[in-house]
């Protein structure tokens, strides 16, 4: 039964971090019906900033809470900078074009920035600082449910409590629904679609961006490959909950972490990915509305 | 005549950048040895590279929007003259004859070295050539075309390793088992709006390569399968440099089999179906084309081409092993089909030469290969999306004038 | 002369809670102009999408039967490309040609459906390929005469002007020999002149042994050219008959001067 719960915990943790980079795909998609494959890669720049202002700062002695905020801090800045200059110059030029181009241009980024990374900095695997320490607390059920799995449980929680926020009651949340409806008669009502597009991206980034941080300080190591795997993953996430679909991404991001952990957990571990692709081709084939998604009908 | 407007943005812009960058091209830590490097100078290059690059930028488009008014006709004639030179049978002839030429002398005319890897550049000619009926005449986005190449290269490796079968009696086979594992593919998935079908397939590229990867006892895993008998030629016993030799020419047959088959097929019915099947789903349909079935087949006919060429690839190599049919390898291919022009065949060709011989040369360059062909896609894409040579498609021109035209 | 090529029993449509198309009836007789009005959003391209398989009806039957055969063919829930190729084929309200294929071309796709050539063919290019291939340009070289195209043959279908366009539409439906011709809005955005000449053209094409349904607006067009008229307004038919009978029917004036003055 601990090994069922202790997987349980795994299942769930793995989750929400797909939920923070999947809710950046479906706000995206939502909105200009985008495939951002370059997604993934912002993910991963968010954990190599903070993985880069961490080590300076434990460098140069600074004390382990000011590390975590201004490293978080750091990662969703210059996360959200990259997310915001990518639509600026890869997909925006091509709003009016046939739907392919963006999605090319967006493959073409991710590959981009990938190599940016690989060549700026390693191709090595670099070990993270753990960020997060051992609560006492914690010490009775620590073989079950780690620290780490603690925090990132509540982080998670609070940043789609916020989110839920921002997109209900505040203005630019207001647009954005307006805008993923209607972007004509979103402009007709005197909305800047433009802004509110660099908002979406801005926002998702800086979410994939905390994502970014947690799971780097949760498995100890990262490298410039991991925002392709965590981005594919978070995508199938999206899809499994309904495209489009922000409570949708949620869910199918626990649905997806649970199911891999079991299938890992009980059948095999070698196949790890496999699961998630498998998934992925199948909800496509079968059900591409996803769990929580409208089907589109086609206007004729 | 340069406003200073523009150069006060393209400030901003190198501001903006030098920002953007700076933690990833500025900082460098090891966390290890706990020493910081601070590298300057990259922070340096950024600034003036953005700067240079966004004002070249900005007289692109300022010369662009001047030349719609008075010099459109100047350049439509230079991409005319191109049009027509691929166009017109006595200037596209001699042309050809002479390439094929060169390609015929090239061993004799250069070491082995260079033919080998000239023979590399032409497989992924017929790759491009095999992707570009997919992607570029039916408008479908494969980003799994790689599995197609690992399923000719693997069928190769293990038919030989288990049946002890020869490279030419593979070599259809593997085509055939590629277009098969295509047509059991297509089948569910081609129904899919078109984003929905990169990502499906990228996610069976992926499940190719991982089912390679760990079902060891059938494809002996992540260390691959060496010792693959090169090509056979009537049971002759080959030196290596020879060996080497004959698989290019090979391989030019082939490049000169595709572009036969492909240039009629893009002049046919059914390449007619392709064209208008990318340009209108539902009007194709209610014009009583099978949407499925056409699609169908130029999907399974690009596996069929990715096929073939992975059977030469694991007899050129002698050894294949998962690593080399990663998703990066998929977008190489479709690198080669957006930078030459989707739906060209002379663009193709182009492309692939220039991506594959280009890395090849400049060696200094080699490790920015990957950044390049991701920056080319973005490039293409947001610059000149039909490719370096737009498709000069013959269109159906209506000559012969009916006695009934006349009497009107 | 009983005998109906188009049986349309109680078609009903839903799209999600909404009836879009609510328990419709509908038949065409051999040589038959059949028009089928109603104000804006009353469901007629919906209808038209149903018969044509773009849509599946909720419930009810369409049954297409050969005016030369006894045989009917229910089409429910058959792919569009199968039903064009039964004999029934269409336009669309908002122009769908191939606009970077030349107006041949664009016909030459209306001949898919009846020719056969396939990998094969086009890659040895035999006889049989050849002379099909001529049969195809010539056929659609004739039908572009027909619609008064043939100086713009070799034009990219994105040139033509509006009417062109809607012409080129219907060159491309006949092409693919249907003895059924359903036009959506054909005079759609025509100035009167060129409204004349479709009133000709549809007229010849009738004439020529094909029955046709259309949707339209203009109520001159629709009077003088119909035998028939069908009245569709909320999902619902509320009226058929004659022109004159129509005319005068009280639900159609209802529908038309009470919730629609402009039109």
């Amino acid at each position: 039964m601990d090994y069922f719960i202790e997987l349980f915990f795994v299942g769930l943790t793995r989750g929400s971090i797909y939920a923070l980079i999947a809710l950046g795909y479906t706000m995206v998609y939502g909105i200009i019906g985008l495939i951002n494959f370059a997604h993934g890669e912002i993910y991963m720049i968010g954990a190599f900033t903070s993985f880069i202002v961490a080590t300076v700062l434990s460098i140069y002695g600074f004390p382990l809470l000011a590390i975590v905020i201004v490293a978080g801090l750091a990662a969703a800045v210059w996360s959200s900078a990259y997310g915001y200059t990518i639509e600026k110059l890869a997909y925006r030029p091509l709003r009016k074009a046939p739907r392919l181009a963006p999605l090319i241009s967006a493959i073409g980024m991710s590959i981009f920035l990938q190599n940016y990374v690989l060549l700026a900095q390693t191709s090595d695997f670099l070990p993270f600082p753990e960020l997060i320490p051992e609560f006492d607390f914690m010490e009775p059920v620590a073989h079950i449910v780690g620290s780490s799995d603690l925090v990132i449980l509540i982080v998670t929680t609070l940043v789609m409590l916020g989110l839920t926020f921002l997109i209900k009651f505040t203005k630019i949340g207001k647009a954005m629904r307006a805008t993923a409806q209607d972007k004509t008669m979103a402009v007709l009502v005197g909305i800047n679609v433009d802004r509110v597009i660099s908002a979406t991206f801005v926002i998702g980034s800086a979410l994939a961006a905390i994502g970014g941080l947690l799971i780097a300080s949760h498995v100890g190591q990262i490298n410039f490959y991991i925002g392709f795997i965590a981005g594919i993953k978070a995508f199938t996430a999206a899809v499994l909950g309904g495209i489009g679909s922000i409570p949708g991404a949620v869910l199918g991001s626990l649905v997806l972490g649970l199911t891999e952990s079991f299938a890992t957990g009980y059948i095999s571990s070698d196949y790890e990915d496999v699961f998630a692709f498998s998934l992925l081709v199948l909800i496509l084939i079968f059900k591409p509305s996803g769990l929580l998604g409208k089907a589109e009908t086609q206007k004729v | 005549m340069f406003p200073v407007k523009e150069l006060k943005r393209s400030f901003l812009i190198s501001i903006w950048f030098s920002f953007l960058t700076f933690p990833i091209m500025v900082i460098k830590v090891d966390a290890i040895e706990r020493v910081v490097s601070w590298r300057w100078e990259n922070m340096f290059f950024i600034a003036f590279g953005s700067f240079f690059i966004s004002i070249l930028t900005k007289v692109y488009f300022l010369r662009k929007e001047r030349r719609t008014g008075r010099k459109k006709v100047n350049r439509e004639l230079t991409e005319a003259f191109m049009q027509r030179i691929l166009r017109e049978p006595r200037f596209l002839y001699p042309l050809s004859l002479a390439v094929l030429l060169f390609a015929l002398l090239f061993p004799a005319l250069f070491s082995t070295y260079q033919t080998n890897i000239m023979t590399t550049a032409l497989m992924y000619v017929v790759l491009g050539l095999g992707l570009n009926v997919v992607v570029g005449v039916a408008g479908l986005l494969d980003l799994g075309y790689v599995a197609f190449y690992a399923v000719g290269a693997y069928s190769y490796a293990l038919l030989n390793l288990y049946f002890d079968m020869g490279f030419w009696a593979v070599l259809p086979l593997g085509g055939l088992f590629a277009a098969f594992l295509g047509i059991m593919l297509g089948f569910p998935v081609l129904r899919l709006r078109g984003d929905y079908l990169a990502i499906v397939t990228l996610g069976f590229g992926e499940i190719i390569r991982l089912v390679l990867e760990n079902w060891s006892a059938f494809s002996q895993g992540p260390s691959g399968i060496a010792n693959i008998p090169r090509p056979g030629f009537f049971g002759m016993e080959m030196s290596f440099d020879s060996g080497i030799v004959y698989i290019y020419y090979i391989v030019v047959a082939l490049v000169v089999f595709t572009i036969f088959v492909v240039n009629r097929l893009q002049d046919s019915r059914l390449g007619r179906a392709w064209l208008a099947l990318r340009e209108d789903e539902i009007a194709c349909q209610a014009m009583g084309i099978d949407k499925t079935r056409t699609k169908l087949i130029a999907f399974s006919l690009g596996a069929f081409w990715a096929g073939l060429v992975g059977v030469i690839f694991a007899a050129k190599t002698t050894f294949v092993n998962p690593a080399s049919f990663t998703f990066l390898e998929s977008a190489i291919i479709l690198s080669i089909v957006v930078l030459g022009g989707m739906g060209s065949i002379v663009g193709v060709i182009f492309g692939a030469l220039i991506l594959i011989l280009m890395p090849e040369y400049l060696r200094a360059l080699s490790e920015y290969r990957m950044l390049a062909f991701g920056g080319i896609l973005v490039v293409m894409m947001v610059f000149k999306p039909d490719g370096i040579i737009s498709n000069v498609r013959r269109s159906y021109r209506f000559k012969k004038q009916p006695a009934k035209d006349v009497i009107e | 002369m009983t005998k109906t090529i188009l049986n349309v029993t109680g078609l009903t449509k839903n799209f999600g809670g909404i009836k879009a198309i609510d328990n419709v009836d509908l038949d065409i007789k051999p040589g038959e102009i059949v028009a089928l009005i109603g104000p804006n959003g009353a469901g007629k391209t919906t209808f038209f999408n149903c018969l044509t398989g773009i849509y599946t009806p909720s419930s009810g039957d369409i049954v297409l039967c050969h005016p030369n055969s006894e045989k009917e063919i229910r089409l429910n829930g058959m792919k569009p490309n199968k039903i064009t190729e039964q004999g029934m084929a269409r336009t669309f309200q908002n122009i769908r040609l191939f606009p970077t294929m030349s107006v041949l071309e664009n016909v030459m796709i209306g001949r898919h459906c009846r020719t056969h050539s396939l990998i094969l063919g086009a890659i040895f290019r035999g006889s049989a390929t050849r002379r099909e291939e001529r049969e195809i340009v010539d056929m659609s070289y004739e039908i572009l005469i027909k619609v008064g195209l043939q100086k713009e043959v070799n034009e990219e279908a994105r040139n033509l002007s509006y009417g062109a366009q809607r012409r080129l539409e219907i060159a491309r439906a006949l092409a693919t020999e249907p003895f059924l011709l359903l036009l959506d809005e054909p005079a759609a955005g025509m100035n009167p002149n060129e409204t004349e000449d479709l009133v000709g053209l549809i007229k010849t094409i009738c004439g020529e042994g094909q029955s046709i349904l259309l949707i339209e607006h203009d109520m001159k067009l629709v009077m003088s050219l119909s035998d028939r008229i069908f009245v569709m307004d909320y999902g619902k038919k509320i009226a058929q008959g004659t022109p004159e009978e129509v005319r005068a029917n009280p639900a159609v004036i209802k529908a038309y001067l009470g919730e629609d003055v402009d039109a």
